[in-house]
């Protein structure tokens, strides 16, 4: 464990040989000034303004964990029990607005507090130092990798969640009258939603022989030219099966940008909201609605 | 069963029925262009003889309306128009209406329907306010 300072050429299984009892040390020494690198860490965290959706408890709380973790990744260079607590970690703090970005900065972070530290200890022997380093570079990235996966995937699981939650709740075909369907649609209608519930639609035709379809759009937030068009296609598909459609619930906002980027809903039968719709589409069908005045008395 | 001698000889893909002043004519199998060229002069002798108002046609057994079988219906359409029938297609599968705006294919100006009791529906509606000077009895 003394270091020998000779600097010769070592081959690579000499080297790797070297870097199993540098590490050991290497560990030791981390362990030994914990609290102190810790705290340091700590406040280049606060200093960088990250994780400013905790509160500083937590963030030391958390940073003790990963702090104990990487040490221990280093000890015994398995990482099961980062990845596990990195896991656990992401699914804790993404729901709480913290980005993958902050989480990489961090551990960036430690990776740096802690070489500085080596260089502090090994600065009067300079190829101890590399060969310090040589040992703890490649574990450090490993570790640094291995969390910004971990928490990569954690999003991107926790989008698939929401995207089958979309999909299932997707879009309800109803029927409120005889031959008369309506789809309120929520949310944003991307091209495979649209897909979906134009298919949807076709088939709610066809089961329930519908002559007036009502497509209500109050619940999506925006319309650009590729959800005009996929509703001139639902529209037009619907018109071959023999229903009519009247669209209801565009605001003022989305009948603005639709005329502003040019898109032809001239064919379109659009009325301002659902009741209206509903209303119309009774004309249509020739139901006639009327109040019984004596229901109250 | 169709009135007029077919040119050409062969089995009949398309039936033509006359139902009081309507023709239904059904498409049983998808067709190529010699059999569409006598389908469209089948129907539209049948027009004259039958002296027709409406005629609906029927694709519900088509599971596929490309291009060519859309241009030729509104072909049909309008050839139909000028001997003086409306004409209604009827059946069209949802996947086949979904795959046809895909592509931007449209049956536009002929009329559509879900089935034959819509089509029939829309002909008489048809019959009674359009037309003018023509007078329908049912």
């Amino acid at each position: 464990m003394t270091p020998d300072g000779s600097g010769e050429p070592q081959g690579p299984d000499e080297a790797r040989d070297r870097h199993d009892g540098l590490l050991p040390e290497l560990v030791a020494h981390l362990r030994t000034n914990r609290t102190h690198l810790r705290e340091q860490w700590s406040s280049r965290i606060t200093d960088a303004r990250l994780l400013s959706a905790m509160t500083e408890d937590e963030v030391f709380t958390e940073a003790t964990a990963i702090y104990d973790n990487y040490v221990e990744v280093l000890e015994t260079g398995s990482t099961d029990a980062l990845q596990h607590y990195a896991q656990d970690l992401s699914e804790r703090i993404i729901p709480r607005g913290v980005e993958t970005q902050d989480v990489v900065n961090i551990v960036l972070l430690l990776r740096d507090v802690l070489a500085r530290s080596l260089f502090e200890k090994y600065r009067e022997d300079f190829t101890l130092l590399n060969r310090v380093l040589d040992a703890y570079e490649p574990a450090a990235n490993r570790i640094a990798n291995m969390v910004a996966v971990s928490f990569v995937q954690e999003r991107e699981r926790v989008i698939r969640d929401q995207q089958d939650a979309i999909r299932e709740l997707s879009t309800p075909v109803l029927q409120v009258r005889e031959r008369l369907l309506i789809l309120p649609i929520i949310g944003i209608l991307d091209d495979p939603r649209a897909r979906q519930l134009t298919e949807q639609l076709l088939k709610g035709i066809r089961a329930h022989r519908a002559k007036v379809v009502e497509i209500d759009i109050t619940g999506v937030p925006d319309v650009n030219e590729d959800v005009a068009n996929s509703l001139v296609q639902t529209v037009d598909a619907s018109k071959l099966m023999g229903a009519s459609v009247i669209i209801t619930g565009l605001s003022s906002e989305i009948a603005q940008t639709l005329v502003t980027i040019g898109v032809d809903l001239s064919k379109m039968d659009t009325v301002g909201d659902l009741q209206e719709g509903i209303e119309e589409a009774e004309r249509l069908l020739g139901f006639r609605v009327v109040r019984i005045d004596d229901v109250r008395s | 069963m169709s009135g007029a001698d077919p040119p050409e000889s062969g089995p009949l893909r398309v039936s033509i029925m006359s139902q009081g002043s309507y023709l239904i004519a059904s498409i049983h199998t998808a067709l190529d262009d010699a059999h569409f060229e006598r389908f469209q002069r089948n129907l539209s002798d049948q027009i004259g003889q039958k002296r027709a108002r409406g005629v609906i046609i029927d694709v519900a057994a088509l599971d596929v309306l490309d291009s060519f079988g859309s241009r030729t219906l509104r072909d049909l359409g309008q050839v139909a128009r000028l001997r003086g029938a409306e004409t209604v297609v009827v059946g069209i599968q949802p996947e086949i209406a979904f795959a046809m705006v895909k592509f931007g294919i449209n049956l536009e100006p002929i009329y559509t329907a879900l089935d034959l009791e819509e089509g029939l529906a829309l002909l008489d509606r048809l019959g009674r306010s359009g037309a003018g000077s023509r007078q329908h009895t049912d």
